[in-house]
Protein backbone atom coordinates (compact mmCIF):
# COMPACT_ATOMS: atom_id res chain seq x y z
CA UNK A 1 0.00 0.00 0.00
CA UNK A 2 1.11 3.47 -1.12
CA UNK A 3 2.11 5.51 1.96
CA UNK A 4 0.76 8.54 2.35
CA UNK A 5 3.97 10.14 4.00
CA UNK A 6 7.49 9.62 4.14
CA UNK A 7 9.71 8.70 7.45
CA UNK A 8 11.08 11.88 6.71
CA UNK A 9 7.79 13.87 6.64
CA UNK A 10 6.38 12.56 9.08
CA UNK A 11 9.57 12.85 11.52
CA UNK A 12 9.33 16.76 10.46
CA UNK A 13 5.57 16.83 11.42
CA UNK A 14 6.64 15.45 14.59
CA UNK A 15 9.25 18.48 15.27
CA UNK A 16 5.94 20.23 14.30
CA UNK A 17 3.79 18.54 16.64
CA UNK A 18 6.41 18.89 19.64
CA UNK A 19 6.90 23.15 19.08
CA UNK A 20 2.77 23.23 18.95
CA UNK A 21 2.06 21.39 22.07
CA UNK A 22 4.68 23.61 24.07
CA UNK A 23 3.18 26.73 22.48
CA UNK A 24 -0.19 25.91 23.67
CA UNK A 25 0.84 24.77 27.26
CA UNK A 26 3.09 27.96 27.64
CA UNK A 27 -0.37 29.65 26.81
CA UNK A 28 -2.35 27.86 29.31
CA UNK A 29 0.47 28.29 31.75
CA UNK A 30 -0.58 24.33 32.62
CA UNK A 31 0.12 21.44 31.24
CA UNK A 32 1.67 17.40 31.19
CA UNK A 33 4.81 18.32 29.09
CA UNK A 34 6.64 14.91 29.46
CA UNK A 35 4.28 12.56 28.94
CA UNK A 36 3.03 14.66 25.56
CA UNK A 37 6.58 14.77 24.65
CA UNK A 38 7.08 11.03 25.02
CA UNK A 39 4.03 9.99 23.09
CA UNK A 40 4.15 12.57 20.34
CA UNK A 41 5.47 10.17 17.86
CA UNK A 42 3.55 6.89 18.71
CA UNK A 43 -0.02 9.55 17.78
CA UNK A 44 1.53 10.81 14.72
CA UNK A 45 2.40 7.03 13.38
CA UNK A 46 -1.43 6.29 14.39
CA UNK A 47 -3.14 9.08 12.71
CA UNK A 48 -0.95 9.70 10.08
CA UNK A 49 -0.21 5.72 8.80
CA UNK A 50 -2.46 3.66 10.62
CA UNK A 51 -6.01 4.63 12.32
CA UNK A 52 -8.60 4.64 9.12
CA UNK A 53 -10.23 7.72 10.98
CA UNK A 54 -10.71 11.38 9.50
CA UNK A 55 -13.01 14.42 10.18
CA UNK A 56 -15.07 13.30 7.59
CA UNK A 57 -15.25 9.56 9.00
CA UNK A 58 -15.55 10.11 12.37
CA UNK A 59 -19.09 8.73 12.44
CA UNK A 60 -18.49 5.66 10.89
CA UNK A 61 -19.43 2.57 12.45
CA UNK A 62 -16.31 0.91 10.93
CA UNK A 63 -13.89 3.48 11.94
CA UNK A 64 -10.59 2.23 14.34
CA UNK A 65 -10.47 3.44 17.51
CA UNK A 66 -8.65 5.49 19.83
CA UNK A 67 -8.79 6.14 23.47
CA UNK A 68 -6.39 7.83 25.17
CA UNK A 69 -6.42 6.02 28.78
CA UNK A 70 -3.34 8.12 29.69
CA UNK A 71 -5.56 11.13 29.03
CA UNK A 72 -3.22 13.82 30.85
CA UNK A 73 -1.30 13.97 27.93
CA UNK A 74 -4.25 15.22 25.75
CA UNK A 75 -1.96 18.15 24.33
CA UNK A 76 -0.40 16.02 22.24
CA UNK A 77 -3.72 14.74 21.21
CA UNK A 78 -5.20 18.22 20.69
CA UNK A 79 -1.86 19.47 18.21
CA UNK A 80 -2.33 15.94 16.25
CA UNK A 81 -5.98 16.13 16.24
CA UNK A 82 -6.11 20.16 14.99
CA UNK A 83 -3.41 18.56 12.08
CA UNK A 84 -5.81 15.92 10.80
CA UNK A 85 -8.57 18.69 10.42
CA UNK A 86 -10.50 18.17 13.33
CA UNK A 87 -10.61 21.71 14.55
CA UNK A 88 -8.85 24.71 13.61
CA UNK A 89 -5.46 24.70 15.43
CA UNK A 90 -6.43 27.96 16.93
CA UNK A 91 -8.78 26.61 19.12
CA UNK A 92 -5.96 25.47 20.85
CA UNK A 93 -5.06 29.06 22.25
CA UNK A 94 -8.45 28.46 24.41
CA UNK A 95 -6.81 25.10 26.37
CA UNK A 96 -7.83 25.16 30.20
CA UNK A 97 -9.43 28.12 29.72
CA UNK A 98 -12.54 29.71 31.31
CA UNK A 99 -15.20 27.94 29.47
CA UNK A 100 -13.51 26.46 26.95
CA UNK A 101 -14.01 22.46 25.48
CA UNK A 102 -10.26 22.16 25.94
CA UNK A 103 -9.88 20.94 29.09
CA UNK A 104 -6.78 19.38 30.50
CA UNK A 105 -8.12 15.99 30.06
CA UNK A 106 -10.08 14.14 26.77
CA UNK A 107 -13.63 14.94 26.05
CA UNK A 108 -15.72 14.44 23.61
CA UNK A 109 -17.27 17.44 23.70
CA UNK A 110 -14.29 17.93 21.02
CA UNK A 111 -13.90 16.58 17.73
CA UNK A 112 -12.65 13.90 16.84
CA UNK A 113 -12.10 12.29 20.75
CA UNK A 114 -14.09 9.13 21.39
CA UNK A 115 -14.17 9.03 24.95
CA UNK A 116 -13.84 11.34 28.42
CA UNK A 117 -10.44 9.52 29.99
CA UNK A 118 -8.24 10.72 32.72
CA UNK A 119 -8.46 9.16 35.29
CA UNK A 120 -6.05 6.31 34.79
CA UNK A 121 -6.96 2.91 34.79
CA UNK A 122 -9.99 3.21 32.44
CA UNK A 123 -8.96 2.78 28.48
CA UNK A 124 -8.02 -0.34 28.43
CA UNK A 125 -11.35 -2.21 29.48
CA UNK A 126 -13.50 0.47 27.26
CA UNK A 127 -11.21 -0.59 24.56
CA UNK A 128 -11.79 -3.98 25.37
CA UNK A 129 -15.49 -3.42 25.02
CA UNK A 130 -15.09 -1.87 21.78
CA UNK A 131 -13.50 -4.56 20.77
CA UNK A 132 -15.61 -7.24 21.42
CA UNK A 133 -18.09 -5.42 19.70
CA UNK A 134 -16.44 -5.46 16.73
CA UNK A 135 -16.11 -9.15 16.99
CA UNK A 136 -19.95 -9.77 17.86
CA UNK A 137 -20.74 -7.40 14.84
CA UNK A 138 -17.97 -9.58 12.79
CA UNK A 139 -16.85 -6.20 11.47
CA UNK A 140 -12.66 -5.56 11.16
CA UNK A 141 -11.77 -2.11 13.26
CA UNK A 142 -8.73 -2.12 15.86
CA UNK A 143 -9.34 -0.59 18.88
CA UNK A 144 -5.90 1.39 19.88
CA UNK A 145 -5.29 2.87 23.53
CA UNK A 146 -2.60 4.16 24.82
CA UNK A 147 -1.44 3.34 28.63
CA UNK A 148 1.39 5.24 30.81
CA UNK A 149 3.86 3.20 32.49
CA UNK A 150 3.20 4.17 35.66
CA UNK A 151 -1.06 3.50 34.95
CA UNK A 152 -0.34 0.17 35.21
CA UNK A 153 -0.53 -0.12 38.83
CA UNK A 154 -4.16 0.49 38.43
CA UNK A 155 -5.58 -3.34 39.17
CA UNK A 156 -8.77 -2.33 36.36
CA UNK A 157 -5.61 -2.89 33.59
CA UNK A 158 -5.36 -5.85 34.63
CA UNK A 159 -9.51 -7.13 34.83
CA UNK A 160 -9.39 -6.06 31.40
CA UNK A 161 -6.35 -7.75 30.21
CA UNK A 162 -7.60 -11.21 31.13
CA UNK A 163 -10.41 -10.39 29.99
CA UNK A 164 -9.39 -9.34 26.37
CA UNK A 165 -7.67 -12.24 26.81
CA UNK A 166 -10.23 -14.72 27.23
CA UNK A 167 -12.20 -13.27 24.09
CA UNK A 168 -9.44 -13.31 21.94
CA UNK A 169 -9.40 -10.04 20.98
CA UNK A 170 -6.91 -10.24 18.11
CA UNK A 171 -8.39 -6.27 16.97
CA UNK A 172 -6.95 -4.83 20.73
CA UNK A 173 -3.86 -3.22 20.71
CA UNK A 174 -2.84 -1.57 23.63
CA UNK A 175 0.60 0.64 23.51
CA UNK A 176 2.39 1.32 26.24
CA UNK A 177 4.19 4.88 26.66
CA UNK A 178 7.51 3.38 28.18
CA UNK A 179 9.08 6.66 29.41
CA UNK A 180 10.21 4.72 32.96
CA UNK A 181 9.01 7.63 34.42
CA UNK A 182 6.03 8.91 36.64
CA UNK A 183 5.60 11.81 38.54
CA UNK A 184 7.31 10.89 41.86
CA UNK A 185 10.23 9.23 39.92
CA UNK A 186 11.09 5.78 38.34
CA UNK A 187 8.81 2.88 37.48
CA UNK A 188 10.83 0.53 39.14
CA UNK A 189 11.27 2.86 42.41
CA UNK A 190 7.73 4.15 43.19
CA UNK A 191 5.93 0.53 42.85
CA UNK A 192 7.52 -1.84 40.00
CA UNK A 193 5.29 -2.95 37.33
CA UNK A 194 8.46 -5.01 36.01
CA UNK A 195 8.07 -7.34 33.84
CA UNK A 196 5.78 -5.87 32.26
CA UNK A 197 6.04 -7.97 29.06
CA UNK A 198 6.28 -11.24 31.23
CA UNK A 199 3.29 -9.98 32.88
CA UNK A 200 0.85 -9.48 29.92
CA UNK A 201 2.51 -12.32 28.45
CA UNK A 202 1.16 -14.60 30.79
CA UNK A 203 -2.09 -13.41 30.86
CA UNK A 204 -2.49 -14.57 27.27
CA UNK A 205 -1.20 -11.19 25.33
CA UNK A 206 1.09 -10.84 22.06
CA UNK A 207 3.93 -8.40 23.27
CA UNK A 208 6.32 -6.11 20.89
CA UNK A 209 9.10 -4.21 21.93
CA UNK A 210 9.60 -0.87 19.88
CA UNK A 211 11.65 2.64 19.74
CA UNK A 212 8.91 4.60 20.87
CA UNK A 213 10.20 7.67 19.58
CA UNK A 214 11.01 6.15 16.31
CA UNK A 215 9.22 6.37 13.42
CA UNK A 216 10.16 4.25 10.58
CA UNK A 217 10.10 1.44 13.67
CA UNK A 218 6.71 2.75 14.79
CA UNK A 219 5.24 1.86 11.43
CA UNK A 220 6.55 -1.59 10.98
CA UNK A 221 5.42 -2.55 14.37
CA UNK A 222 1.93 -1.26 13.31
CA UNK A 223 1.65 -3.38 9.86
CA UNK A 224 1.91 -6.54 12.35
CA UNK A 225 -1.18 -6.53 14.08
CA UNK A 226 -2.14 -8.63 15.25
CA UNK A 227 1.03 -9.79 16.29
CA UNK A 228 -0.76 -13.29 16.97
CA UNK A 229 -3.89 -14.61 15.96
CA UNK A 230 -6.26 -14.53 18.60
CA UNK A 231 -4.29 -12.56 20.94
CA UNK A 232 -4.63 -9.08 22.08
CA UNK A 233 -1.18 -7.05 21.29
CA UNK A 234 1.02 -4.85 23.72
CA UNK A 235 3.48 -2.69 22.13
CA UNK A 236 5.78 -1.60 24.58
CA UNK A 237 6.76 1.58 23.19
CA UNK A 238 10.54 2.56 24.85
CA UNK A 239 10.16 5.97 24.79
CA UNK A 240 11.74 9.66 26.25
CA UNK A 241 10.14 11.28 28.59
CA UNK A 242 10.52 14.72 27.16
CA UNK A 243 11.52 13.71 24.17
CA UNK A 244 13.02 16.59 21.85
CA UNK A 245 13.84 19.18 24.78
CA UNK A 246 17.38 18.02 26.37
CA UNK A 247 16.53 19.69 29.22
CA UNK A 248 13.09 17.77 29.57
CA UNK A 249 14.76 14.64 28.31
CA UNK A 250 13.98 12.08 31.01
CA UNK A 251 13.48 14.40 33.69
CA UNK A 252 10.33 13.12 36.47
CA UNK A 253 9.11 16.93 37.46
CA UNK A 254 8.84 17.60 33.72
CA UNK A 255 5.33 15.31 34.07
CA UNK A 256 3.70 18.66 34.34
CA UNK A 257 5.36 21.56 34.22
CA UNK A 258 4.97 25.11 32.35
CA UNK A 259 8.54 26.57 30.83
CA UNK A 260 10.08 29.87 31.67
CA UNK A 261 10.44 32.30 29.00
CA UNK A 262 13.72 32.05 28.95
CA UNK A 263 13.28 27.98 28.78
CA UNK A 264 10.97 27.97 26.47
CA UNK A 265 12.59 30.10 24.06
CA UNK A 266 15.70 27.34 24.67
CA UNK A 267 13.08 24.34 23.86
CA UNK A 268 12.28 26.21 20.84
CA UNK A 269 15.18 26.75 19.78
CA UNK A 270 16.12 23.14 19.60
CA UNK A 271 13.32 21.97 17.83
CA UNK A 272 13.74 24.39 15.53
CA UNK A 273 17.46 23.04 14.78
CA UNK A 274 15.99 19.54 14.16
CA UNK A 275 13.42 20.34 11.83
CA UNK A 276 16.50 22.38 10.07
CA UNK A 277 18.67 19.48 10.46
CA UNK A 278 15.80 17.18 9.12
CA UNK A 279 14.81 19.46 5.88
CA UNK A 280 18.44 19.55 4.80
CA UNK A 281 18.25 15.59 5.17
CA UNK B 1 -62.97 -0.14 53.06
CA UNK B 2 -61.67 0.26 49.55
CA UNK B 3 -58.20 -0.56 49.76
CA UNK B 4 -57.48 -4.02 48.92
CA UNK B 5 -54.99 -6.69 50.53
CA UNK B 6 -52.44 -7.62 47.74
CA UNK B 7 -51.75 -10.19 45.87
CA UNK B 8 -48.21 -11.76 45.81
CA UNK B 9 -46.69 -11.22 42.16
CA UNK B 10 -43.07 -12.36 41.06
CA UNK B 11 -39.85 -11.22 42.50
CA UNK B 12 -39.01 -7.92 40.36
CA UNK B 13 -35.62 -9.85 39.61
CA UNK B 14 -37.81 -12.42 37.88
CA UNK B 15 -39.44 -10.50 36.24
CA UNK B 16 -36.20 -8.15 35.09
CA UNK B 17 -34.75 -11.60 33.50
CA UNK B 18 -37.93 -12.26 31.41
CA UNK B 19 -38.05 -9.14 30.09
CA UNK B 20 -34.52 -9.13 28.93
CA UNK B 21 -35.26 -12.05 27.13
CA UNK B 22 -38.09 -11.07 25.51
CA UNK B 23 -35.69 -7.90 24.07
CA UNK B 24 -32.97 -10.40 23.29
CA UNK B 25 -35.20 -12.38 21.00
CA UNK B 26 -35.79 -9.18 19.04
CA UNK B 27 -32.90 -7.40 19.08
CA UNK B 28 -29.12 -9.27 19.05
CA UNK B 29 -28.07 -5.87 19.86
CA UNK B 30 -28.77 -6.37 23.50
CA UNK B 31 -26.17 -7.56 25.65
CA UNK B 32 -26.33 -8.11 28.86
CA UNK B 33 -22.45 -7.94 30.76
CA UNK B 34 -21.87 -10.14 34.51
CA UNK B 35 -19.76 -10.22 36.79
CA UNK B 36 -20.02 -13.89 37.67
CA UNK B 37 -23.65 -12.76 38.70
CA UNK B 38 -25.55 -14.84 35.91
CA UNK B 39 -27.17 -17.02 38.40
CA UNK B 40 -27.87 -14.44 41.17
CA UNK B 41 -29.20 -12.21 38.29
CA UNK B 42 -31.17 -15.25 36.91
CA UNK B 43 -30.18 -15.21 33.26
CA UNK B 44 -28.72 -18.36 33.59
CA UNK B 45 -31.68 -19.38 30.69
CA UNK B 46 -30.84 -16.14 28.93
CA UNK B 47 -27.09 -16.87 28.70
CA UNK B 48 -28.44 -20.98 27.33
CA UNK B 49 -30.90 -19.13 24.54
CA UNK B 50 -28.78 -16.07 23.96
CA UNK B 51 -25.17 -17.12 24.16
CA UNK B 52 -23.80 -15.06 22.45
CA UNK B 53 -25.64 -12.02 23.93
CA UNK B 54 -24.24 -12.66 27.45
CA UNK B 55 -20.87 -11.65 27.91
CA UNK B 56 -18.82 -12.44 31.10
CA UNK B 57 -16.05 -11.11 32.67
CA UNK B 58 -16.29 -12.61 35.14
CA UNK B 59 -15.69 -11.21 39.28
CA UNK B 60 -14.57 -7.48 38.06
CA UNK B 61 -16.57 -4.79 38.74
CA UNK B 62 -14.67 -2.28 37.51
CA UNK B 63 -14.17 -3.70 34.02
CA UNK B 64 -17.59 -4.92 34.22
CA UNK B 65 -18.60 -1.18 33.60
CA UNK B 66 -15.63 -0.15 31.43
CA UNK B 67 -16.72 -3.21 29.07
CA UNK B 68 -20.06 -1.79 29.01
CA UNK B 69 -19.10 1.29 28.40
CA UNK B 70 -17.14 0.39 25.40
CA UNK B 71 -19.68 -2.18 24.13
CA UNK B 72 -22.59 0.87 23.79
CA UNK B 73 -20.29 3.60 22.55
CA UNK B 74 -20.04 0.99 19.42
CA UNK B 75 -23.40 0.67 19.68
CA UNK B 76 -24.46 -2.41 22.14
CA UNK B 77 -27.83 -1.95 24.48
CA UNK B 78 -26.22 -2.87 27.33
CA UNK B 79 -27.69 -3.93 30.69
CA UNK B 80 -24.38 -4.24 33.26
CA UNK B 81 -25.68 -6.53 35.96
CA UNK B 82 -24.42 -7.06 39.16
CA UNK B 83 -25.10 -7.04 42.91
CA UNK B 84 -25.87 -3.33 43.76
CA UNK B 85 -23.60 -3.84 46.67
CA UNK B 86 -20.21 -3.99 44.56
CA UNK B 87 -21.92 -2.25 41.09
CA UNK B 88 -22.24 1.13 42.49
CA UNK B 89 -18.96 1.11 45.04
CA UNK B 90 -16.43 -1.13 43.33
CA UNK B 91 -17.20 0.58 40.20
CA UNK B 92 -18.22 3.77 40.96
CA UNK B 93 -15.27 5.85 39.00
CA UNK B 94 -16.22 3.80 35.95
CA UNK B 95 -20.00 5.15 36.22
CA UNK B 96 -18.84 8.21 37.20
CA UNK B 97 -16.49 8.49 33.49
CA UNK B 98 -17.12 6.21 31.45
CA UNK B 99 -20.55 5.77 31.45
CA UNK B 100 -22.33 8.89 33.34
CA UNK B 101 -19.39 11.85 32.22
CA UNK B 102 -19.02 10.28 28.57
CA UNK B 103 -22.49 9.45 27.88
CA UNK B 104 -22.59 6.16 26.73
CA UNK B 105 -26.59 4.70 27.40
CA UNK B 106 -25.36 1.68 29.67
CA UNK B 107 -28.05 0.02 31.83
CA UNK B 108 -26.80 -0.51 35.09
CA UNK B 109 -29.15 -3.08 36.89
CA UNK B 110 -28.33 -3.28 40.64
CA UNK B 111 -29.39 -6.40 42.07
CA UNK B 112 -30.15 -7.77 45.54
CA UNK B 113 -30.40 -4.17 46.18
CA UNK B 114 -30.81 -2.52 49.44
CA UNK B 115 -30.50 -5.07 52.28
CA UNK B 116 -31.83 -8.28 50.13
CA UNK B 117 -28.81 -10.07 51.46
CA UNK B 118 -29.52 -8.82 54.80
CA UNK B 119 -28.32 -11.94 56.76
CA UNK B 120 -24.80 -11.60 55.07
CA UNK B 121 -23.48 -8.55 56.17
CA UNK B 122 -22.98 -4.72 55.28
CA UNK B 123 -20.42 -6.19 52.88
CA UNK B 124 -23.29 -7.29 50.73
CA UNK B 125 -25.79 -4.50 51.71
CA UNK B 126 -26.40 -1.41 49.08
CA UNK B 127 -28.05 1.74 51.23
CA UNK B 128 -25.55 4.43 49.83
CA UNK B 129 -26.04 3.90 46.51
CA UNK B 130 -28.59 6.58 45.98
CA UNK B 131 -26.51 9.23 47.56
CA UNK B 132 -23.49 8.84 45.39
CA UNK B 133 -25.08 8.15 42.35
CA UNK B 134 -27.62 11.38 43.14
CA UNK B 135 -23.88 13.18 43.34
CA UNK B 136 -23.10 12.35 39.63
CA UNK B 137 -24.53 14.21 36.97
CA UNK B 138 -26.02 12.51 33.56
CA UNK B 139 -27.70 9.50 35.53
CA UNK B 140 -31.06 8.64 36.17
CA UNK B 141 -31.89 6.51 38.97
CA UNK B 142 -35.06 4.19 39.05
CA UNK B 143 -35.50 1.75 41.70
CA UNK B 144 -39.42 0.09 40.32
CA UNK B 145 -41.73 -0.60 42.93
CA UNK B 146 -43.80 -3.86 42.00
CA UNK B 147 -43.48 -6.25 38.55
CA UNK B 148 -45.51 -3.50 36.18
CA UNK B 149 -43.34 -1.01 37.44
CA UNK B 150 -40.01 -3.18 36.88
CA UNK B 151 -41.43 -4.35 33.25
CA UNK B 152 -41.90 -0.68 32.12
CA UNK B 153 -38.76 0.33 33.36
CA UNK B 154 -36.91 -2.70 32.08
CA UNK B 155 -38.38 -1.41 28.29
CA UNK B 156 -38.08 2.50 29.14
CA UNK B 157 -34.08 1.77 29.29
CA UNK B 158 -33.58 -0.60 26.48
CA UNK B 159 -35.18 2.40 24.84
CA UNK B 160 -33.09 5.14 26.03
CA UNK B 161 -30.16 6.32 25.02
CA UNK B 162 -28.89 8.20 28.07
CA UNK B 163 -27.07 6.08 31.11
CA UNK B 164 -29.83 4.77 33.91
CA UNK B 165 -29.11 3.11 37.08
CA UNK B 166 -31.92 0.21 37.80
CA UNK B 167 -32.17 -1.37 41.35
CA UNK B 168 -34.12 -4.11 42.87
CA UNK B 169 -34.47 -7.06 45.37
CA UNK B 170 -34.86 -10.78 44.99
CA UNK B 171 -38.21 -11.24 47.08
CA UNK B 172 -41.80 -11.79 45.46
CA UNK B 173 -43.41 -8.54 45.26
CA UNK B 174 -47.39 -7.47 45.75
CA UNK B 175 -48.87 -6.11 42.84
CA UNK B 176 -49.49 -2.47 43.61
CA UNK B 177 -53.02 -0.82 41.93
CA UNK B 178 -52.00 2.33 40.80
CA UNK B 179 -54.50 5.03 39.75
CA UNK B 180 -52.96 5.27 35.95
CA UNK B 181 -51.46 2.29 34.35
CA UNK B 182 -48.91 3.87 33.10
CA UNK B 183 -44.82 4.18 33.37
CA UNK B 184 -43.10 7.09 32.58
CA UNK B 185 -39.34 7.54 33.77
CA UNK B 186 -39.40 11.09 36.12
CA UNK B 187 -42.83 10.73 36.71
CA UNK B 188 -44.55 9.51 39.95
CA UNK B 189 -47.30 6.64 40.31
CA UNK B 190 -49.98 7.02 43.02
CA UNK B 191 -50.47 3.99 44.35
CA UNK B 192 -53.72 5.12 46.56
CA UNK B 193 -55.28 8.50 47.17
CA UNK B 194 -55.92 10.52 50.74
CA UNK B 195 -55.46 13.83 52.31
CA UNK B 196 -54.04 13.83 55.79
CA UNK B 197 -50.57 12.24 55.03
CA UNK B 198 -48.18 10.92 51.89
CA UNK B 199 -46.10 7.97 51.96
CA UNK B 200 -43.58 8.90 49.36
CA UNK B 201 -41.81 5.40 48.82
CA UNK B 202 -39.60 3.72 46.40
CA UNK B 203 -39.13 0.52 45.31
CA UNK B 204 -39.63 -2.38 47.93
CA UNK B 205 -40.78 -0.14 50.58
CA UNK B 206 -44.02 1.36 48.47
CA UNK B 207 -45.66 -2.19 49.20
CA UNK B 208 -45.50 -1.41 53.43
CA UNK B 209 -46.45 2.16 52.57
CA UNK B 210 -49.75 0.76 51.00
CA UNK B 211 -50.34 -1.52 53.85
CA UNK B 212 -49.96 1.70 56.42
CA UNK B 213 -52.22 3.12 53.90
CA UNK B 214 -54.86 0.18 54.60
CA UNK B 215 -54.58 0.26 58.42
CA UNK B 216 -54.52 3.71 58.59
CA UNK B 217 -58.18 3.82 56.78
CA UNK B 218 -59.10 1.59 59.05
CA UNK B 219 -58.83 4.45 61.53
CA UNK B 220 -60.33 7.14 59.50
CA UNK B 221 -57.32 8.68 58.56
CA UNK B 222 -56.66 9.45 54.27
CA UNK B 223 -53.18 7.81 53.35
CA UNK B 224 -51.83 8.90 49.59
CA UNK B 225 -49.31 6.52 48.91
CA UNK B 226 -46.28 7.33 45.87
CA UNK B 227 -44.19 5.37 44.00
CA UNK B 228 -40.93 7.77 43.27
CA UNK B 229 -39.85 5.31 40.98
CA UNK B 230 -37.36 7.51 39.90
CA UNK B 231 -35.26 9.45 41.91
CA UNK B 232 -33.43 11.41 39.51
CA UNK B 233 -34.71 13.08 37.86
CA UNK B 234 -37.25 13.76 40.73
CA UNK B 235 -41.00 14.61 39.81
CA UNK B 236 -41.01 18.01 41.48
CA UNK B 237 -44.80 18.17 40.69
CA UNK B 238 -45.69 15.65 42.11
CA UNK B 239 -44.07 16.11 45.55
CA UNK B 240 -45.51 19.67 45.89
CA UNK B 241 -48.80 18.73 44.69
CA UNK B 242 -48.76 16.19 47.43
CA UNK B 243 -47.22 18.57 50.39
CA UNK B 244 -49.79 21.30 49.61
CA UNK B 245 -52.70 18.14 49.48
CA UNK B 246 -51.39 16.49 52.50
CA UNK B 247 -51.08 17.80 56.55
CA UNK B 248 -47.82 15.85 56.47
CA UNK B 249 -45.37 13.65 54.47
CA UNK B 250 -43.57 10.50 55.03
CA UNK B 251 -40.99 9.25 53.05
CA UNK B 252 -39.79 5.53 53.05
CA UNK B 253 -36.48 4.15 51.27
CA UNK B 254 -34.74 0.81 51.72
CA UNK B 255 -31.28 3.41 52.07
CA UNK B 256 -29.76 5.19 54.43
CA UNK B 257 -31.42 8.32 55.67
CA UNK B 258 -28.31 10.67 54.20
CA UNK B 259 -28.44 11.35 50.65
CA UNK B 260 -31.19 9.53 49.51
CA UNK B 261 -34.95 9.63 48.67
CA UNK B 262 -35.39 11.75 51.74
CA UNK B 263 -33.29 14.14 52.01
CA UNK B 264 -33.84 14.83 48.01
CA UNK B 265 -38.16 15.31 48.59
CA UNK B 266 -36.98 17.67 51.80
CA UNK B 267 -34.38 19.76 49.70
CA UNK B 268 -37.33 20.51 47.85
CA UNK B 269 -39.78 21.20 50.18
CA UNK B 270 -37.74 23.89 51.92
CA UNK B 271 -37.15 25.61 49.16
CA UNK B 272 -40.43 25.70 47.55
CA UNK B 273 -41.38 27.21 51.54
CA UNK B 274 -43.42 24.33 52.41
CA UNK B 275 -42.89 23.88 55.67
CA UNK B 276 -45.19 21.15 56.52
CA UNK B 277 -44.60 18.06 59.37
CA UNK B 278 -42.28 15.66 57.38
CA UNK B 279 -40.46 12.22 58.40
CA UNK B 280 -37.57 10.24 56.56
CA UNK B 281 -37.96 6.57 57.08
CA UNK B 282 -34.93 4.60 56.25
CA UNK B 283 -31.85 3.24 57.39
CA UNK B 284 -30.05 5.23 60.21
CA UNK B 285 -26.30 6.05 59.79
CA UNK B 286 -25.26 3.09 62.33
CA UNK B 287 -24.00 -0.60 61.82
CA UNK B 288 -26.87 -2.00 60.25
CA UNK B 289 -28.59 -5.00 61.84
CA UNK B 290 -28.78 -8.48 60.30
CA UNK B 291 -31.52 -10.55 59.35
CA UNK B 292 -34.06 -11.20 56.72
CA UNK B 293 -34.92 -8.36 54.30
CA UNK B 294 -38.68 -8.06 56.37
CA UNK B 295 -36.85 -8.83 59.55
CA UNK B 296 -34.67 -5.84 59.21
CA UNK B 297 -37.66 -3.79 57.43
CA UNK B 298 -40.20 -4.28 60.74
CA UNK B 299 -36.88 -3.17 62.90
CA UNK B 300 -36.43 0.00 61.19
CA UNK B 301 -40.38 1.04 60.93
CA UNK B 302 -40.47 0.36 57.49
CA UNK B 303 -43.79 -2.18 57.81
CA UNK B 304 -47.36 -1.54 57.68
CA UNK B 305 -48.08 -1.06 61.41
CA UNK B 306 -44.63 0.98 61.71
CA UNK B 307 -45.23 3.32 59.11
CA UNK B 308 -48.60 3.60 60.44
CA UNK B 309 -47.28 4.46 63.95
CA UNK B 310 -44.46 7.09 62.80
CA UNK B 311 -47.95 8.64 60.85
CA UNK B 312 -50.09 8.82 63.93
CA UNK B 313 -47.30 10.76 65.72
CA UNK B 314 -46.16 12.98 63.05
CA UNK B 315 -50.16 13.74 62.95
CA UNK B 316 -49.70 14.50 67.00
CA UNK B 317 -52.47 11.18 67.17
Amino acid sequence: MMQKYTDLELQVKSVNYRKSLLKYIKMANTGHTGGSLSCTDILNVLYNDVLNVSPEKFSDKNRDRYIQSKGHSVESLYVVLADQGFFPESDLETICKFQSKYVGHPTRKVNGIEFNTGALGHGLSISAGIALAAKKDNVDYKVYTLLGDGELAEGSNWEAAMMAAHYKLDNLVAILDHNTLQISGRNRDVCSPYPIDEKFEAFGWSVISVDGNSIPELREVFKKIPSEHEKPTLIIANTVKGKGVSFMEDVAKWHHGVPSDEQYALAMNELDHQYEKLISM
Amino acid sequence: MTLQTLNIGKANLEIFSATLMELAEKDRNILAVTSDSRGSGKLVPFGVKFPDQLVEVGIAEQNLVGVAAGLASAGKKVFAVSPACFLTTRSLEQIKNDVAYSNQPVTLVGISAGVSYGALGSTHHSLHDVAVLRAINNIRIVIPADNFETREAILAASESNKPIYLKFGKKAMPNLPRTQEKFEIGKASTICEGDDIAFIACGETVAPAYEAARILEGRGIGAEVISMHTINPLDKEAIIRIATKCKAVITVEEHCVNGGLGEACASLLMQEKLFIPFKIVGFPDEETITGSQTEIFNYYGISGEGLCQSALKLLDM
